[in-house]
């Protein structure tokens, strides 16, 4: 028998039982899908935040309240129990000198108001400087230090926001109401999308002291410094180091860009390992499918493998009508499964940052193929070496 | 068939074996034994049977249920192994021969016809009888030709794309019957041919059989009835696993002449059961 023979014989078989072909196909497609997309979602956001990270340029250091190293002789739990304020922000300034430019910011959830209509925010309050973290700008400008000074009541907005209150419009020179107080917008951030944690585009930067007068507080979130030199970047952090330890004992944390990437990828992998192992899961699941209709299959048509044998088929004649079914359920249902779960990711993406990776599709295609095969063959191969009249008497 | 007297092999063949076929046998089985094992215990189900079926003859294999005629059926017809003996098909012995190469044999030499028709389900009449043919790698078109004149053949010309389950019990069988013939094998086996068919549609198919065998086919029907063994030449009686008789049907029934009887039985049957519905409303 030719081999074109047998594949007409497996599409007949296939198109015979519809239903049941597509329901097998169906635990494959979604185990396929579900692994190109959740492997996807977590590549995506993997290395969306570390590009936003390192976007920000190796030049960067990050200081927080609270201890982040854990029980290492910090207080229970390592919770946060001093801020940084305003006098921190000078006084680290003044210690490390022309090396480098100390950032305050300082963030709070915020409702902002364009005649009557309403929209949640972050707010961030910085400096002159801190568009080193907020990213570029679109139009308009950045804060100055006169506004910063004098606690102006400007707003360098994010595109979201614009896109919710002067839709289409040049926002620069418009009002905004921010808590109830009016602003006047400055300045707007170029798009940068989403990440899991929503959207980035959603965020006002006002004058940190705007910021602190507003919440009737001295204190700040975070401090950002501004290296000069990148390779004095270890010395700088050590200064700022030895700046807060007066204050703070070991209840404040200094990092650098690289280790900020560093604990962030190791996070992230670990995530997107684990929406690769839940989504293996269902791949398995779907396997187990194909195996169990394999085998239903194949000893419900135990009968028509007798009639076969009885007219002439030969053990290799059964054997490869069998795997090449096996094989069409199992490819057919990958590709599509391919199909969805890249389709699923490239829609998603104005939401979730979600990159296709090759290496899950290979995975998923790969392992679909394999168990569907695998699982094909071995009833199949039992059957074809039955005797034929064993197989005839089969009920 | 009633009486002793119709046994004129018996002087030739005190041993009850088959008749001498003058060198010409189409199947021939040797001390053919068969024992399974049961629930640990051994069953012979044959116990050393010689066979020789001629070049052309219509035989008979009867005998009652659990004698063994199946069994050997299932061997000559090469779908089980012999627990010893041999047979030969065509002068070949098929002994040593592995799986595959059996297949073959069964393939081009022997056509079978089974007492639950054992069609593909879900496939076309035409579809089933070219089965054989796409074994044997015969070409599509081939195929299609073939298959449409072993359809003709036994008079489904016009049923070509009918489905088994649209097609009535006796269409079954004789859509078995054309698969058995497509290969235009040595020998079709039929084992209760009939078993599973309404009187009527049976009498059609052992009619079928008798015109094939008159075609020069070689027929071999197994079955429990005394009757249909008669539409044979030869009846081959079988018992306790042994042939412990071979005869020659002197009164052989036609089944084109007892078709006629049976539709002219069914005329006055239905002449008479309209009377008495005219009587009924008459009253």
């Amino acid at each position: 028998m030719k081999l074109m023979e047998a594949f007409r014989i497996a599409i007949k078989a296939l198109n015979a039982n519809k239903v049941r072909s597509a329901l097998t196909m169906l635990g494959v497609i979604i185990g396929v899908a579900a692994v190109i997309l959740l492997v996807s979602i977590g590549t995506g956001v993997q290395s969306q935040v570390t590009g936003q990270i390192s976007g920000l340029g190796s030049n960067l250091l990050f200081a927080f309240p609270g201890s982040f190293e854990g029980g290492g002789g910090g207080g229970p739990g390592g919770g946060i129990t001093k801020q940084f304020n305003t006098d921190d922000v000078e006084y680290v300034q003044r210690r490390i000198g022309a090396q480098g430019t100390v950032i305050p910011t300082l963030q709070a959830p915020a409702q902002l108001r364009v005649g009557n209509r309403t929209k949640g925010t972050t707010l961030g309050g910085t400096d002159q400087n801190g568009d080193a973290s907020a990213g570029s700008l679109e139009s308009g400008r950045w804060l100055t230090r006169g506004e910063v000074v004098g606690a102006s009541r400007v707003a360098v907005i994010g595109s979201e926001v614009r896109d919710e209150f002067y839709p289409g419009q040049e926002p620069i020179g418009r009002k905004l109401d921010i808590n109830g107080q009016p602003f006047k917008i400055i300045g707007m951030l170029a798009k940068k999308g989403g990440s899991l944690g929503g959207s980035q585009d959603n965020t006002v930067y006002i004058p940190i002291t705007t910021a602190q007068t507003m919440l009737s507080t001295r204190d700040i979130s975070a401090m950002l410094v501004k290296v000069a030199d990148v390779d004095s970047i270890q010395v700088v952090k050590a200064q700022v180091e030895r700046a807060l330890q007066p204050r703070f004992g070991d209840q404040f944390t200094v990092f650098t860009q690289e280790q900020t990437l560093g604990i962030l990828s190791t996070l992230l992998g670990t995530l997107t390992a684990m929406l690769a192992g839940l989504a293996s899961i269902s791949l398995l699941v779907g396997g187990i499918g194909i195996m169990n209709i394999m085998l239903v299959s194949v000893s419900e048509r135990t009968r028509e493998i007798g009639i076969r044998k009885a007219v002439g088929a030969r053990t290799y004649d059964i054997l490869s009508q069998f795997v090449i079914e096996a094989v069409m359920l199992s490819v057919i249902g990958g590709l599509m499964g391919i199909l969805i779960g890249a389709g699923g990711a490239l829609a998603l993406q104005p939401w979730v940052p979600a990159e296709v990776t090759p290496w899950a599709v290979v995975l998923a295609f790969v392992f679909s193929a394999v168990v569907g095969v695998f699982f094909g063959v071995y009833p199949a191969y039992r059957a074809s070496r039955l005797d034929p009249i064993e197989a005839l008497r089969y009920e | 068939m009633t009486d002793a007297a119709t046994r004129p092999q018996d002087s030739e063949a005190p041993d009850a074996t088959s008749p001498a076929c003058l060198d010409d046998a189409v199947l021939e089985a040797r001390s053919v034994t068969k024992s399974y094992i049961l629930d640990e215990i051994e069953v012979s189900a044959l116990r050393g049977v010689d066979l020789q079926v001629c070049r052309g003859e219509m035989l008979a294999i009867m005998g009652p249920s659990g004698s063994g005629k199946s069994t050997l059926m299932h061997i000559v017809g090469l779908l089980d192994h012999p627990t010893s003996g041999t047979v030969t098909i065509d002068g070949v012995d098929v002994s040593n021969m592995d799986a595959n190469q059996l297949a073959a044999v069964r393939n081009k030499r022997i056509g079978f016809v089974f007492q639950s028709f054992n069609l593909l389900a879900r496939t076309t009449a035409q579809s089933n009888v070219e089965l054989p043919l796409i074994y044997a790698g015969v070409s599509g078109s081939e195929r299609a030709r073939r298959a449409r004149e072993a359809l003709e053949r036994v008079g489904l010309g016009n049923r070509l794309g009918h489905m088994p389950n649209q097609l009535s019990g006796g269409q079954q069988q004789r859509v078995a019957i054309a698969r058995a013939l497509v290969t235009e094998p040595s020998i079709v086996l039929a084992d209760e041919p009939t078993g599973n068919l309404d009187s009527r549609s049976g009498v059609e198919v052992m009619a079928m059989l008798q015109e094939l065998n008159a075609q020069g086919i070689t027929v071999v029907v197994v079955t429990h009835d005394a009757h249909i063994a008669r539409h044979a030449q030869r009846v081959a009686h079988v018992q306790d696993g042994r042939i412990v008789l071979n005869e020659c049907v002197t009164d052989r029934i036609m089944a084109d002449i007892e078709k006629i009887t049976l539709d002219a039985e069914a005329d006055t049957a239905t002449a008479a059961s309209n009377v008495s519905v005219n009587r009924g409303a008459a009253r």
